[in-house]
């Protein structure tokens, strides 16, 4: 019973914590737009979504398509290159994370579109904030069911 | 928490943003410099950024790895009856472009209000976080 209750708040906990961790990806890009060399990265929110959640119940799901899409693994858009698994990839760690090709290519090789992280880093500040908002919600939902007023 | 390296991340950016308009002012107050008798003067200084790794391996940080000289030749202008004018007549100033400098200037500060804005965020964020369940 308990277990039904929770679950919802047990995937918005973890929602949470890859929310913080992208807006932490891109603060650095930000912070990086002006060094010369720097490869812009971002998080694949989908894909690490997915890894947090199904690595509980099938790990043997996550080694297949793992083995199988190895095109893709690591991809939000056209424009990602894929990395091939588990580069710098420490527990629960950056596995997930890609490059960003650059649209308007500079000189210097860095790769940060300062406009692009500027967008995601407000998207991803909304989104944090959406599930915070959900959090709150079950969790005062399970307090009224608890007190039973 | 992960989102506490935000902080730490925008402040390293912040930091060598700032060090960069200090070195922009500097070569725009030493625009106008006139080289002494031994025909040395102000050369224009650049910061060299580079990315430094902070706690997890997502983050990446931002530091003045050096500062560099520009290694343009000297401007030489002719002004016979200026003290500091050498046998030729020519009186040499500081290799400072101003409008290199304005522009890098404003570049720093955008930079600079950019991260600013970013730890803004996070700390809200932060805040919110903080109020959980309340």
């Amino acid at each position: 019973m308990i277990a039904n209750m929770t679950s919802g708040l047990d995937f918005h906990s973890k929602a949470l914590v890859l929310r913080a961790e992208r807006q932490q990806v891109i603060a650095s890009n930000i912070a990086n737009a002006d060094t010369p060399g720097y490869v812009a990265r971002d998080l694949n929110f989908k894909e690490a979504m997915r890894q947090a959640t199904g690595a509980d119940s099938s790990s043997s799901l996550r080694t297949s398509s793992r083995s199988q899409g190895d095109g893709t693994h690591g991809m939000t858009h056209a424009n990602h290159i894929a990395l091939t698994g588990g580069t710098g990839g420490g527990p629960g760690g950056a596995s997930h994370l890609a490059y960003t090709v650059q649209s308007q290519p500079s000189l210097d090789g860095n790769s940060v579109d300062l406009d692009r992280e500027r967008a995601n880093f407000a998207d991803n500040a909304v989104r944090f904030e959406a599930t915070l908002r959900f959090i709150n919600g079950s969790a005062k939902g399970i307090l009224s069911a608890i007190q039973g007023q | 928490m992960s989102m506490f390296s935000i902080f730490n991340v925008s402040g390293s950016a912040i930091s060598a943003q700032s060090q960069r308009l200090n070195v922009v002012a500097s070569n725009l107050a030493n625009a106008d410099a006139v080289a002494g008798p031994d025909g040395k003067g102000y050369k224009g200084r650049q910061v060299i950024f580079e990315t430094v790794p902070m706690g997890s391996d997502a983050s990446a940080g931002v530091r003045v790895s050096s500062v560099q000289e520009n290694n343009q030749p000297l401007r030489k202008m002719h002004n016979p009856g200026h003290p500091s004018a050498d046998a030729q007549g020519y009186v040499t100033h500081s290799n400072v472009n101003p409008v290199e400098e304005m522009v890098n200037m404003i570049s720093a500060s955008r930079s600079y209000q950019n991260n600013v804005e970013v730890m803004n965020t996070a700390k809200t964020l932060l805040l919110k976080t903080l109020q959980m369940g309340q």
